[in-house]
């Protein structure tokens, strides 16, 4: 079990990321940092401040930004190419197709802003179907840290990997989980809480929810697994079918539609020893303007819902 | 030449419109400033006199379009639509809240007059150069206006409506573009050049004007010269961003942030100044 525990401490991933990726420009000089315009939201400004002849801002131009990635990745770089989650992956979706994932570039793309918890822009910014357009493709790997501990861990393991990599953290300053760095690997998952009566999956934003659900279900007798899941692709699917298997139930959580995204690749993992199961997440509509909690609570997003709904799922099987 | 009468009544009509992005914003606690001040001019001209449209039935299929393809700049655009009577000004004062209609980008399902739903910026023009073949393919005469950010025409999209605009003769597409000269990052030669722009434009096929696009007088006078020539026209709006309150002029930081209260105190106080000003 990983040592986790909801605090009062709260940071922000971008913060982490911009850190991390300082760190790593001055152990690697092939770290290049490309940015559209959003260089002072994503924070690899700060990196362009420190190493001004490896940043390049793109302008207002994402799909021009991805194939400009895979042309340096070609030749050799490590490529970080960061603007908000629904610019990464909408407006340059066919850039990142045809020129990072089939030629299997050494491109990552860090996307912030993911998510509903945007909030006021709007349904035109929250990016609900990332996940899904970047699991899709070949090649790539989608990772989405819960916490700002974790997101530093990342950013050198994804450069330690050779091909594309998909990143989406929030927008929002998010509690610490981890108090200690050295967890993260890619495609593992990690159980944050043993439990017997039902297996919680969570993703990103979605694993601090968790976390409180599993409190709030051991007072009401219910003994909750808790996985952190923090690579969606490739997903840790022994994890997922041992504890299928030890549970018996499964719900899964992500700040995303729940087409495509964590539910189906859980659901994909267990569909030839299926469990009952329930997917929390945007049911397949858009988002809307409002404050980020008011969103989380209004589309089902928090550690609440998840009681309400496991306990449904017992009570159901 | 336009009457005194009708230049006061479209400027007064501007500052009311900059009143209410700085109270609505304000409000909301985020949002847009710099942008929504710098095309509020535009906007005032073309609701209150250029544009052939009808509060009382938005969805009138012989209107005038409009697509503000920045669409970060909906407070004005909202303001604009809440003056000319498509729903009540009172509502401005609940941009971006859960449970009402006006969403922090133009959602042309939620808010009566909007003719297109924006915010991903480098997509709106296409959508103006989609309504402009319809309304040649129906024989109609309205006409389709697009809004484009400068820093917004860097994207690759806005290049390829640009051709095919010009390819299908679309000579009643009219693209106003905010020369404001800043966009997130910083002014638009630094971060990614644009000039010469009107070379730019031109060498696409379109008729280019450029223009002082806070001068009422010369806006007016400029859509009234444009030509049924077979050709679309893009007017050069060369403008300050954050027009109309002195310590978001030409600034970066009042790209995407609400003032504080004393900010915004100091805001309303210089509109209501230039307002008495422009009654006397
Ligand atoms: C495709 C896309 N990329 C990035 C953004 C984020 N963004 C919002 S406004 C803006 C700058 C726009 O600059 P400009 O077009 O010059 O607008 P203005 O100066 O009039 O505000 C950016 C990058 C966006 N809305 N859409
Ligand atoms: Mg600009």
């Amino acid at each position: 079990m990983i040592d986790a525990a909801i605090t009062d401490k709260k940071r922000n991933l971008r913060d982490a990321y911009s850190s991390a990726l300082i760190a790593l420009g001055r152990r690697n000089p092939d770290v290049v940092v490309l940015d559209a315009d959003l260089a002072l939201s994503t924070k690899t400004k700060r990196f362009g401040t420190v190493f001004p002849d490896r940043f390049f801002d793109m302008g207002i131009a994402e799909a021009n930004m991805m194939g400009v990635a895979a042309g340096l990745a070609a030749c050799g770089k490590i490529v970080f190419a960061s603007t908000f989650a629904v610019f990464a992956t909408g407006r340059s979706y066919d850039a990142i197709r045809q020129s990072i994932a089939y030629p299997e570039l050494n491109v990552k793309i860090v996307a912030t802003h993911a998510g509903i918890s945007v909030g006021g822009d709007g349904a035109s910014h929250q990016m609900l179907e990332d996940i899904a357009l970047m699991r899709a493709l070949p090649n790539m790997v989608v990772i989405a840290p819960a916490d700002a501990t974790e997101m530093e861990d990342v950013v050198p393991a994804i450069a330690e990997h050779n091909g594309p990599c998909y990143v989406r953290i929030g927008r929002a300053d998010a509690p610490i989980l981890f108090e200690t760095h050295g967890m993260f690997e890619i495609g593992k998952g990690y159980v944050l809480r043993e439990g017997s009566d039902i297996t919680v999956i969570a993703t990103g934003t979605m694993t601090a929810e968790a976390l409180k659900a599993h409190d709030l279900l051991k007072k009401e007798k219910i003994d909750a697994r808790i996985i952190h899941m923090p690579t969606i692709k490739p997903l840790d699917e022994k994890l997922v079918k041992k504890s299928a298997k030890e549970t018996g139930r499964i719900i899964t959580c992500e700040e995303h539609t729940v087409i495509g995204g964590l539910g189906d690749a859980v659901a994909m993992a267990i569909a030839e020893k299926p469990v009952p199961m329930i997917r929390i997440g945007v049911n397949d509509v858009f988002g809307e303007s409002g404050e980020a909690w008011q969103l989380m609570e209004k589309y089902g997003l928090t550690a609440e819902n998840i009681v309400k709904r496991a306990k449904e799922l017992i009570k159901k099987s | 030449m336009h009457d005194e009468k009708l230049i006061k009544e479209i400027k007064r009509k501007a500052l009311e419109i900059r009143k209410w992005v700085i109270e609505s914003i304000y409000r909301a606690g985020s949002g847009h400033p710099g942008g929504s001040l710098s095309v509020a001019d535009i906007l005032a001209c073309l609701y209150f006199h250029e544009m052939r449209h009808n509060p009382k039935d938005p969805k009138w299929p012989d209107r005038d379009r409009l697509v503000l393809s920045k669409g970060h700049a909906a407070p004005a655009l909202y303001a604009a639509l809440a003056l000319a009577g498509y729903f009540p000004v009172e509502e401005l004062k609940n941009l971006r809240k859960i449970g009402h209609f006006l969403q922090g980008h133009p959602c042309m399902k939620k808010v009566p007059g909007v003719d297109m739903s924006t915010g991903s910026l480098g997509h709106g023009l296409s959508v103006a150069v989609g309504m402009a073949l319809a309304g040649k393919l129906d024989k109609k005469d309205y006409r389709v206006f697009a809004i484009l950010g400068d820093g917004e025409v860097q994207e690759g999209q806005i290049w390829e409506a640009a051709n095919a605009a010009s390819h299908y003769k679309l000579d009643n597409l009219i693209a106003i573009l905010d020369r404001n000269k800043l966009q997130i990052d910083g002014p638009t030669e630094e971060i990614m050049h644009l000039e010469p722009l009107a070379w730019r434009w031109q060498a696409f096929g379109w008729d280019v004007i450029e223009i002082d696009g806070h001068d009422i007088e010369e806006i007016l006078d400029t859509f009234h010269e444009i030509k049924l020539n077979e050709k679309p026209t893009v007017i050069i709006a060369n403008t300050i961003k954050g027009k109309g309150v002195s310590f978001m002029e030409g600034t970066l930081s009042f790209h995407g942030k609400p003032p504080s209260e004393e900010q915004y105190i100091r805001a309303m106080s210089e509109l209501e100044q230039a307002e008495r000003e422009l009654n006397d």
